[in-house]
């Protein structure tokens, strides 16, 4: 695993495994891919690990008797092991999904809309991706109960006083992102998680930015539910997690119905499947599961803490770079141990949209919008920003070529 | 698409007289007493546009654009300002629906029709940006239609 050495890992090196990233671009010159937050690039190894299932086992998982389709079975679930096993989490409470999305919609759906009344309170931040705030909005407009946003304060972090305010007697559930896909803000998930205890609450942490770039360990944070998404780890899409503390799946009624997550179904009724497959409705993304479970060994021979010692000194270059572009006003916090790597920016005079245009011309992918925050954004008093994100294959060249292209677009607009 | 995006296109997209009406905005701001204003917005980037018409003698007698987005959208909202004052309700009609077929690339642009607005035949290209120049010419497809429903109904 991680352990191999406390060397840093070598970017480069490991961009030669990314098909996508090692080709270069038409003109000859290298693609500078920084919307990782949006989604990964993908190593050859996935992609293979894919196709070889497609093409040696290609078989439905679970029931079949035949060699090849347990051999499917095996593929799917060590897929499985392996997540459990990255985010330290039993695996029979880790629940294969669509996406972070729909683990969270899971949640909304199987607990909230059963057990949420007129007068309770769910709490989120004001950060929330939308994944983490419209399920809840959806629920509350069923059962009555309110959605209630905790602000932030001016650099980036959640107002943890205000949350403390909240959080209480009326508090069913708290809603938390990790780490912040817009501001790259790191979230005291164990601290707001305890705090929601305290308060009789449940809690459900959105880990899709964190469980890609750093160590995660579901049992320390100790959420009732801590979702992420594959693709955005290497893994391909099509395929989430939901992590849930084990005894709450077990209380839980299932989410959507049909094949695989029953135990007997008559003309009376059914009964349910064991967890994790209870919620593991139809056949599953089985391919996904697969190359998910790849990305994660990739990840493990790279090391969690050394993907995030690489991101910390990319950060620290990004923050640097982008100081030096006039005009440029960085969102999130500037403290490289209280933030990932993913940068929402803005330039005087020139709108995001055309940033993001602007540096496609120079091969350097950056995303423009409202990054699924509008709350956020709203709070902040912007419409959109231009976000740039890094990841493990991140070098100072695609920093470097950032920055370049941010001044020449400025003075291209005409706004220098 | 072929990968690296726009390369020589830059320019093609971006042309000189969309920079000049994006750095000098014509017609922009509001009218007091419009005879129809609406408030349009951009899902994918949040950009907001506010259009006002004045109609005298079924004439667009003025039109003006507020709101704030990026260079397509702005040059867009001017270049409209300016070639759809004074037309007849019904023209300007045909001007937005005959813009709005250019930029889904079903049309061939005509430049004694679309004026300055010629110049964003190149943004069709960019399916992602077509609604960007869109955006405050639908706008007043709609104030338009508002404008008829409330004077029909003797408003
Ligand atoms: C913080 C955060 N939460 C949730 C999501 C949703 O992920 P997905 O679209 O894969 O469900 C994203 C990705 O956009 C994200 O950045």
């Amino acid at each position: 695993m991680g352990n191999s050495t406390h060397t840093a890992l070598d970017a480069t090196a490991l961009r030669a495994e990314f098909p996508l990233l090692a080709t270069p671009r038409p003109d000859g010159g290298a693609v500078h891919y920084l919307d990782s937050a949006a989604t990964s690039q993908k190593p050859q190894r996935v992609l293979d690990a894919m196709d070889a299932y497609y093409r040696e086992t290609n078989a439905n998982v679970h029931r079949g008797v035949y060699e090849m389709a347990a051999e499917a079975t095996e593929r799917f679930e060590a897929g499985r092991d392996a997540v459990a096993r990255l985010v330290n989490h039993p695996r029979e409470a880790t629940v294969f999904t669509k996406n972070a999305t729909e683990a969270i919609n899971l949640v909304a759906w199987a607990w909230g809309v059963r057990e949420l009344r007129e007068g309770d309170e769910i709490v989120v931040s004001m950060m929330e991706h939308h994944s983490n705030t419209v399920p809840w909005q959806i629920v509350a407009g069923i059962t009555g109960a309110t959605v209630r946003f905790c602000p932030v304060t001016p650099g980036g972090e959640i107002d943890m006083d205000a949350l403390r305010g909240m959080v209480g007697g009326r508090t069913r559930m708290v809603a938390v992102v990790h780490v912040s896909n817009t501001l790259g803000t790191i979230n005291p998930v164990e601290e707001i998680v305890a705090m929601a205890h305290e308060a009789g609450a449940l809690t459900m942490v959105d880990a899709t930015q964190s469980v890609p770039h750093m160590p995660v360990d579901a049992t320390a944070i100790g959420s009732d539910f801590l979702a992420f998404t594959g693709h955005k780890m290497c893994g391909p899409t099509g395929i989430g997690v939901l992590a849930a503390a084990p005894g709450r799946l077990e209380a839980m009624e299932p989410f959507l119905g049909g094949g695989e997550m029953i135990s007997d179904v008559t003309t009376e009724g059914s009964t349910w499947n064991d967890i994790p497959w209870k919620f593991e409705a139809g056949t599953p993304p089985i391919a996904e599961a697969v190359g998910l479970g790849e990305a994660v060994r990739f990840m493990e021979e790279i090391g969690p803490e050394r993907i995030r010692a690489h991101e910390k000194v990319v950060a620290q270059s990004m923050l640097d770079a982008l100081d030096e572009v006039p005009g440029l006003t960085i969102y999130g916090p500037r403290d490289v141990e209280r933030r990932g790597a993913s940068f929402s920016f803005s330039l005087d005079g020139v709108h995001p949209h055309d940033i993001g245009q602007f540096l496609d011309s120079k091969g350097v992918c950056v995303r423009a919008g409202h990054h699924c925050t509008k709350p956020l954004l709203r709070s902040m008093g912007v419409q959109s920003t231009a976000r740039a994100s890094a990841y493990l294959y991140t070098t100072d060249d695609d920093v470097i070529a950032l920055r370049d292209a941010l001044v020449e677009c400025r003075e291209w607009f005409g706004a220098a | 698409m072929v990968r690296g995006g726009l390369m020589g296109g830059l320019d093609d997209l971006y042309q000189q007289l969309i920079l000049d009406h994006y750095r000098n905005r014509r017609g922009r701001g509001r009218i007091d007493g419009a005879s129809a204003s609406v408030h349009e917005h951009n899902p994918v980037c949040g950009d907001e546009c506010y259009l006002d018409i004045l109609v005298v003698d079924g004439r667009i007698a003025d039109i003006r654009a507020d709101g704030d987005g990026c260079s397509i959208s702005q040059a867009a909202a001017s270049m409209l300002t300016e070639v759809a004052k004074d037309k007849e309700l019904g023209e300007a009609l045909d001007l937005v629906e005959h813009f709005r077929l250019v930029m889904h690339g079903d049309a061939e642009p005509d430049e004694d029709i679309l004026g300055d607005a010629v110049a964003l035949e190149g943004v069709a290209k960019y399916p992602v940006r077509v609604k960007c120049a869109l955006l405050s010419w639908l706008a007043l497809r709609d104030c338009i239609a508002d404008y008829r429903e409330t004077t029909a109904m003797g408003g």
